[in-house]
């Protein structure tokens, strides 16, 4: 047989490492974070399987032990093993995350479009509510929003959904517009194709590409706003296992040298949204080279 | 008349990650002094390579990998730094195609005057830099007061002017121009050559003019030299190489002009396409296009000859 | 210059839609709380006519539109109101926490700046090497590390293991600022009073908070400046100025940089929001009495005044930061004004 798994574990290598060396450094920074990506969603996906106990255990050993023997990562104040708490919390996390950069996505794009193609005085409104938001800090707007719709999984998706809207917003507006004046765009019209065929069939194609790279940059976004809001004490009730509300947590016993609390619940966000960053930055590399020059 | 430029078995490479392209190979050139030499060919032939290399300002990775560029009977291509800049813009100028995107746009005009005058002549007062801009606009048939602004306030053809300016303003030797009618309409490219014309009898300068244009050279140029695939193919007077075109090649161009008193039901085209610079092929590098190419042209690069001052590098004259 | 004018003065009217739109976005999502603040406030058992009264004293029973035009005509004033929870003006509450955060979000810039663009300039000069690749990939890193996580474990490392630095507040246990406070500027103020111990402790305290800032956003400067140098240096106007004989460093220094400084100088202005951001949590972390602190403090006891306040506070901050900067850019760029 021709196809033995070796072969085409050998064919899938140098199929990888073909395009790394047509592409260069952003082709292996795509890969690294794609593989981050996968092991941290299994992680989320297998939760209960990986983690030796539960999150909420409080009886799992003495409390805060340092990292050794059956405590990977020690255990908390609360006698509850910190490793088992990172796997449950990269639920939290990615749900949050993801689920928020959708929400943004379809109404950015949505408005974008819509905005973009139709002009006039809605297209003047709109684009100055979408560029006084995106001037305005995300974070202290995510903060207000978290504070007054209160503690809980969906509010504080809504929380970090809605500062990432004017950025989808600008982005397909400004292709939109520039799509508009395409020549292939007059000629449908030419033979009468309607307003939301042009959109949907010309324009919308066009944007996607794009899109999708501020859609991977948005969920890393989302998990640094997602964290900041729990760390701050928002957005999450205590019940619900998250990263950032175990270092909030954690930095009380930081003073008498209690360092695995916060060092690894931060390195886990900051390694989930590396992973999301080099994604999207390797496919802008890839698909358009001067695509991002934030 | 006295030779102020030699370029001696001249050959760039540019090193990329698919082979290393021979933009310029084996080129020897001899320029005499107050004429104008029009450097012609397609695109991709070598003749801008060529005149960036002169001045050494090949773009990395570019490199002069052999030959000698004689200015005055000094090496340019093994020379030290400093005399490298002393050399640059002082004796041997260079204009370019862009005016727009050759001039700073962050510096009003007779800043720019002023800077090139202050790197050459240390003790410069700035009173007398801006007279001696003043006085080079005015050469140039531009009012002195738009000195005071910034190269977007321009229309292209004063820009054009502007660098033809910057690169005279220390009465240079020689100047190079680099396609500088390209980005020009056609009314404005006629006054440029014009301005060329009387700024050189001016100036008493050498110019290489580098285009693909041969209308242009055939106003203004003295002698012409025509390059194929980083080669040259001939080099000859002006109206010789136009009435009596020796190398395949020229001929091959000239034919394939439109004549409007011609009687032509078709266009007469080379066949073929511009050679591979990263795999030449061997011996003459236009034989696989060339219709009298002979057995010899396969596998040796042609020789120079000589007739009356027209060089021609081809075997059928052999 | 009767052009840069004329910029000016329309950059500054735009200016003004936009932070009414950011003041009734602020007025809106204040008021959109699931609940009633007066009853939480009270302490949630209060009988209806102690609510009522309240309610009535804050003026929360006038219809909507006339609570929007007080509101809009009291931010004109800078009058932001009084706090529900303790007994002062909101503006004044936060004009003495703003130096704190000027202090913090400067020391911040600078550090950024300073890393960023060095870091940029030579990446772009050491162009595939090595020394580049290491620069970008920090660049990328550093910008995902949450800046808070960033404080703890500058915090973790120098204030505790090794012991060198604070790690909390403007001043040490044995300064006291009121011997020097004036303008809340602490260096300022230490200097005047000629205080230079206190000028070098205050130094101090400032080093970790700023430098958790600083480092956090120096990657994007690195890339910024990084990617802007590499596209000046390509330009045919080095090369012409290469011809006319001029020194490599004038080249890169003068005529590059300065070409290469004005998308910089944009991004400076977006910058500010991040800074404004990342200020708040860093002030939460290091227990620095800024603004940034302020409003959480006063997020936990619900006094929605000084909330709104504070947020409205750094949307002017923010909108006057980029109206600046937007100035000066077309001070450097003449292409802008004509």
């Amino acid at each position: 047989m021709r196809y033995s798994p070796a072969a085409g574990i050998a064919r899938i290598i140098s199929s990888f490492t073909g395009l790394g060396k047509k592409y260069g450094l952003e082709w292996w920074i795509l890969v690294i974070g794609a593989v981050v990506i996968l092991a941290i969603i299994s992680m989320a996906l297998f939760a209960g399987s990986i983690a030796p106990f539960s999150p909420y255990d409080q009886n799992t050993g003495p409390q805060l032990l340092p990292p050794g023997g059956e405590h990977l990562m020690g255990t908390d104040n609360l006698q509850r093993d910190v490793w088992s708490r990172i796997v449950h919390g990269s639920r939290t996390i990615l749900l949050i995350a993801v689920l928020a950069a959708i929400i943004s996505s379809v109404f950015g794009i949505s408005l974008g479009l819509i905005s973009g193609f139709s002009g006039g005085f809605f297209d003047r409104v709109v684009s100055l509510v979408m560029d006084s938001v995106y001037s305005f800090p995300g974070l202290i707007l995510a903060i207000a929003f978290a504070a007054m719709l209160g503690p809980g999984v969906i509010n504080i998706t809504l929380a970090v959904a809605v500062i990432y809207i004017p950025t989808y917003f600008r982005l397909v507006r400004g292709q939109t517009l520039s799509i508009k004046e395409e020549l292939y765009v007059e000629a449908a019209r030419a033979i009468g194709a309607s307003g939301s065929t042009i959109l949907w069939k010309y324009i919308f194609p066009n944007v996607i590409a794009t899109t999708v790279v501020v859609f991977t940059l948005n969920v890393a976004d989302a998990i640094m706003i997602e964290a900041a809001l729990t760390y701050l004490g928002l957005g999450l009730p205590p019940s619900i296992v998250d990263w950032g509300m175990d270092l909030s947590m954690g930095k009380k016993f930081l003073p008498s040298g209690v360092w695995w609390l916060i060092t690894f619940p931060g390195a886990m966000i900051s390694l989930l949204a590396l992973g999301f960053t080099m994604l999207g930055e390797g496919l802008a590399e890839i698909l358009n080279p001067r695509l991002l020059e934030r | 008349m006295e030779t102020i430029l030699k370029i001696e078995d001249l050959s760039v490479h540019f090193p990329i990650n698919i082979g290393t392209v021979r933009a310029v190979e084996g080129v020897s050139l001899e320029l005499q002094q107050g004429e104008v030499m029009g450097l012609v060919g397609e695109s991709g032939c070598g003749k801008s390579t060529l005149g960036f290399s002169i001045l050494r300002l090949l773009r990395p990775p570019g490199k002069i990998v052999g030959g000698r560029i004689l200015y005055h009977g000094r090496d340019i291509v093994q020379m030290g730094e400093r005399e490298l800049l002393s050399l640059r813009g002082r004796k041997i100028a260079m204009i370019f195609q862009d005016p727009l995107t050759s001039l700073n746009p962050l510096f009003r005009i007779d800043q720019q005057f002023t800077e090139t005058l202050f790197t050459h002549e240390r003790g410069l007062g700035k009173r007398e830099a801006f007279n001696r801009a003043e006085l080079m606009l005015e050469s140039l048939g531009i009012s002195p007061e738009r000195l005071l602004e910034y190269p977007h306030q321009m229309s292209g053809g004063m820009r054009q002017r502007i660098m033809i300016g910057m690169g005279l303003i220390l009465n240079p030797d020689l100047l190079i121009a680099d396609e500088p009618t390209t980005s020009l309409d056609v009314i404005v490219e006629a006054q440029f050559l014009d301005l060329l014309n009387e700024l050189r009898k001016q100036f008493n300068l050498t110019i290489i003019l580098i285009t693909h244009n041969l209308g242009n050279v055939a106003q203004l140029a003295d002698r012409i030299t025509v390059m194929y695939g980083g080669t040259i193919a001939e080099i000859g007077p002006a109206n010789e190489i136009f009435d009596e075109p020796l190398h395949p090649y020229t001929q091959g161009l000239l034919a394939s002009i439109p004549n409007i008193k011609l009687d032509q039901p078709k266009l007469q085209t080379m066949p073929g396409s511009p050679p591979d610079l990263v795999n030449p092929p061997p011996g003459c590098v236009f034989h696989p296009r060339c219709p009298h190419a002979k057995e010899i042209c396969k596998h040796e690069t042609p020789e120079m000859t000589e007739r009356d001052g027209h060089l021609v590098f081809c075997w059928l004259y052999r | 210059m009767k052009n840069l004018a004329r910029y000016i003065i329309t950059r500054l009217l735009l200016t003004i839609p936009m932070v009414f739109i950011l003041l009734s976005i602020v007025f809106v999502v204040l008021r959109i709380m699931p609940g009633d603040p007066v009853s939480s406030m009270l302490g949630g058992h209060a009988p209806e006519k102690v609510i009522e009264q309240k309610k009535e004293e804050l003026g929360l029973n006038r219809p909507i539109a006339i609570q929007y035009l007080d509101y809009l005509w009291q931010v004109c004033r800078l009058d932001l109101g009084e706090s529900m929870v303790f007994k002062q003006r909101v503006t004044k509450a936060i004009i003495e926490k703003l130096p704190a955060t000027i202090e913090l979000t400067a020391f911040g810039m600078i550090i950024t700046l300073f890393l960023g663009i060095l870091m940029g300039a030579y990446a772009a000069d050491k162009r595939r090497s090595a020394q580049d690749n290491l620069i970008r990939l920090y660049g990328i890193v550093v910008y995902c590390i949450p800046v808070f996580w960033m404080g703890l474990m500058l915090q973790l490392i120098f204030g505790i293991w090794l012991d060198v630095l604070p790690i909390a507040g403007r001043t040490g246990a044995r300064v006291f600022a009121s011997t020097f406070e004036k303008t809340g500027f602490y260096i300022l103020d230490t200097i005047l009073v000629r205080d230079f111990s206190a000028l070098g402790d205050v130094l101090i305290h400032l080093i970790l908070p700023a430098f958790t800032l600083g480092l956090v956003l120096s990657g994007i400067f690195i890339r910024l400046t990084r990617a802007n140098m590499l596209d000046v240096l390509r330009a045919d106007y080095i090369i012409a100025a290469e011809a006319r004989g001029i020194k490599h460093r004038k080249i890169v220094y003068k005529h590059a940089l300065k070409n290469a400084l004005i998308p910089i100088l944009t991004m400076m202005g977006l910058q500010i929001a991040l800074l404004m951001a990342g200020a708040v949590l860093t002030e939460t972390t290091f227990s620095w009495p800024g603004m940034g602190r302020l409003l959480l403090e006063r997020i936990y006891l619900r006094d929605y005044p000084t909330i709104q306040g504070v947020i409205i506070m750094i949307a002017l901050i923010v909108a006057m930061a980029s109206l600046i900067v937007d100035i000066i850019y077309a001070i450097v760029d003449p292409r802008v004004r004509y």
